[in-house]
């Protein structure tokens, strides 16, 4: 409701970037890295999540950026880090290793469900827009954290839709919306996104992107889930911008309230 | 020497640097971040930076992630 | 991305100083407006388009919908108060107000004794809530004076509003502390060519000082804060869009804060003063339900400025705070009798409104807040 919406063709801005896709792409989970450069590719992505992970001393691995294609903006994420203090570190390496100064921040202490720790995120947050990072925070939606979000320098606001990896969808609609309500700066739904149409749901109330990661990988054919969600993610955006009619929900008095004003 | 790596303790036969330590691990340089003590090293300092004893290392890359 | 922080309300009016209001009310349609009136959050252009000639033949519409969200957010509940003018010493010149400094009447303020007593009469109807009231005068009422005054009330009342003049924020911490926890202040005019107009002499002539001491007592710790613009100085769709605008441009600044408006019409007083613009029933029942649709959990108060037959009507149409037993003169409530700042129009005591709020089916309340001092 609050990024500027050019009637010709309708771009997201975040930071200093201009995108014409509204689908971010994650790279877990994935049978194989070979299939990333295609799913990205079907997909039209033009944001993709890595994670920053020890190498494993004892086997020969591959090098995930390598999969990526170079005209994508790789995004990596602080996932791993249970504080501000270890998402800044991660986020500095990351930074360090030449891939851009794009940062999702993920600190997550809860096992179970995976459910961010917000106010640590805050923290680093502010840490980091402050070193000129462009900081994309995931976040339990809370209009409050979000605000706070906004003062402390993100470029956008990740709520999650639900738990990450339950693909149960827009559990937090109600929450989300709000935010969008609410929030000047572009909401990105992130985790919990089971379905093109949920994505497609998530697009028509207005939100700015989705992520979308367990979907599409854990997929029997992720190469065209991931086309399919590309063309959810439009759908529902053209749905938004068309301006669906407005459903009247109030029932009529029996004897008007404004009869009195006749004379007036 | 006795070091850590990715936070497991290491026997180095021989005085090293980085870029040593990477040859032996036979790890691909263009793959892989070093974090020494706490501190970014970057690849074009690996072989200035002599590893001492009880020095921490941290050997990451990036890999999927949502 | 821009800063939600940076924009001070001066610079957010100034947008809209080329803004082409006529050329705007004239492409709206039947179809925009009813498509707004089912809209779950509205916008600038949303709230403005209400406000328009072509929402007028959508009124009943926008009604059940703003008696639908006012039950929803306050219930059916009136909360009343009443104001209790501390003293009419003005310096200012503003020319549609009694109490301005070249009017002839008995200048006066009140004593802490006299205070006392008017306190006394006015606690004994019920009232908790009580809003105080001075012109602008640091020498004769200044900010030591109604935290003196505050301090008396304290006794009488739960919850001590002001419509003073505009103060500094640290003055205004002073008066919170000494237990005001509301405040009232009217631009009066958000044009700032006409404001001029209205205001040719004295420090109320400074239209962003008063612009912005909502925003100074926000950051001292207020709880409530009641803007409004005084309908009949100016165009009235634009100076209610002002109202709102500035309303939602606090709520968002500062969430914690409950925030209302008011919309009171000229009324005859002292000077003679006319109106520029006539503003009818039906324009202030538009506004009213036009800010219920944009801000759902604003406040919206209505004052003894409305005769009683509509004041009625206006509790089914989105009112959420009423003042009863109203006097606008300096002591009037007791043997001292002068000139009010203007006419009430209701005069009905705290009895007779409570009798007609219940008639409604609705609830009159009297107490709604609690001032705890530290000494408690």
């Amino acid at each position: 409701m609050w990024e500027e919406v050019e009637k010709v063709s309708d771009i997201l801005k975040i930071g200093d970037r201009e995108l014409t896709s509204r689908l971010f792409l994650g790279t877990g989970k994935f049978s194989s890295n070979k299939l990333i450069p295609e799913v990205a590719r079907a997909s039209g992505a033009q944001v993709v999540t890595v994670a920053l992970r020890r190498v494993d001393l004892k086997y020969e691995e591959e090098n995930i950026a390598a999969f990526v294609p170079k005209d994508c903006i790789l995004m990596p994420n602080t996932s791993g880090a249970w504080n501000a203090g270890e998402a800044v570190r991660i986020a500095r390496l990351a930074r360090a290793t030449g891939c851009g100064n794009w940062v999702k921040i993920e600190v997550i202490t809860d096992n179970r469900y995976l459910l961010p720790d917000n106010y640590e995120t805050i923290k680093a947050t502010e840490i980091l827009a402050g070193e000129g990072f462009v900081v994309l925070p995931y976040m339990s939606p809370d209009l409050m954290v979000a605000k706070s979000l906004v003062k402390a320098g993100a470029a956008a606001v990740m709520p999650l839709g639900s738990p990450i990896g339950s693909n149960r969808g827009l559990k937090t609609k109600e929450l989300v919306r709000i935010l969008v309500e609410e929030i000047r700066l572009p909401i990105v739904v992130d985790a919990g996104i089971g379905r093109p149409s949920e994505a497609a749901e998530a697009m028509e109330m207005g939100v700015a992107a989705v992520l979308v990661n367990t979907a599409i990988a854990t997929a029997g054919d992720p190469v065209t889930m991931a086309k399919a969600f590309g063309m959810a993610v439009e759908a529902g955006r053209m749905a938004y911008l068309s301006g669906p009619g407005d459903i009247m929900d109030v029932a009529r008095a029996s004897s008007p309230l404004t009869g009195f004003l006749r004379d007036a | 020497m006795k070091i850590i790596v990715n936070g497991r303790e290491e026997i180095l036969e021989e005085v090293t640097t980085i870029a040593g330590l990477i040859a032996l691990k036979e790890l691909n340089p263009n793959a892989v971040i070093v974090e020494h003590n706490y501190n970014l090293v970057k690849k074009e300092n690996w072989s200035d930076m002599v590893i001492k004893e009880n020095d921490r290392l941290e050997i990451l890359r990036f890999v999927g992630g949502g | 991305m821009k800063d939600d922080f940076s924009m001070s309300f001066y610079e957010e009016i100034q947008k809209y100083h080329t803004f082409d209001f006529d050329g705007f009310f004239q492409r709206l349609t039947g179809t925009d407006i009813k498509k707004i009136i089912g809209k779950n959050r509205l916008n600038e252009h949303d709230y403005l388009a209400l406000l328009a000639p072509a929402a007028e033949n959508y009124l009943e519409e926008m009604a059940e919908k703003a008696q639908s969200l006012t039950i929803r957010h306050f219930g059916r509940v009136i909360l009343l108060y009443t104001p209790l003018y501390l003293s009419n010493y003005c310096v200012n010149h503003c020319i549609y107000c009694g109490f301005q400094v070249n009017n002839k009447l008995d200048r006066k303020k009140l004593t802490m004794a006299e205070l006392e007593r008017e306190a006394e009469i006015i606690a004994a109807t019920g009232l908790k809530h009580v809003l105080i009231l001075t012109g602008e005068s640091r020498k004769h009422s200044p900010v030591s004076y109604i935290s003196e005054c505050a301090d008396i009330l304290k006794k009488y009342f739960t919850s001590i509003s002001i419509e003073i003049y505009p103060l500094e924020e640290d003055e205004y911490a002073e008066v919170i502390a000494a237990g005001v926890d509301g405040l009232t202040i009217y631009q009066e005019v958000y044009d700032e060519e006409v404001y001029a107009l209205m205001h040719p002499a004295g420090p109320k002539r400074d239209y962003r000082y008063r612009l912005e001491a909502p925003e100074r007592t926000c950051r001292a710790g207020i709880r409530t804060v009641n803007v409004g613009t005084l309908l009949g100085l100016n165009n009235w769709r634009t100076e209610a869009f002002f109202t709102g605008l500035h309303a939602d441009y606090l709520q968002n600044l500062f969430p914690e804060v409950e925030m209302s408006i008011s919309p009171p019409r000229m009324r005859p007083h002292l000077g003679g003063f006319q109106p520029m613009v006539d503003v009818s029933d039906r324009n202030l029942v538009q506004y009213m339900l036009a800010f219920r649709l944009f801000m759902p959990r604003g406040g919206i108060t209505i004052s003894t400025r409305e005769r009683s037959e509509l004041r009625d009507y206006l509790i089914r149409l989105g009112a959420t705070r009423m003042s009863a037993g109203s006097c606008t003169a300096v002591g009037g409530r007791s043997e001292y009798y002068s000139a009010g700042q203007f006419d009430i129009s209701d005069e009905r005591s705290v009895s007779e409104m409570a009798k007609m709020i219940y008639s409604q089916g609705y609830q009159p309340v009297y107490k709604d807040w609690q001032f705890l001092s530290d000494n408690a």
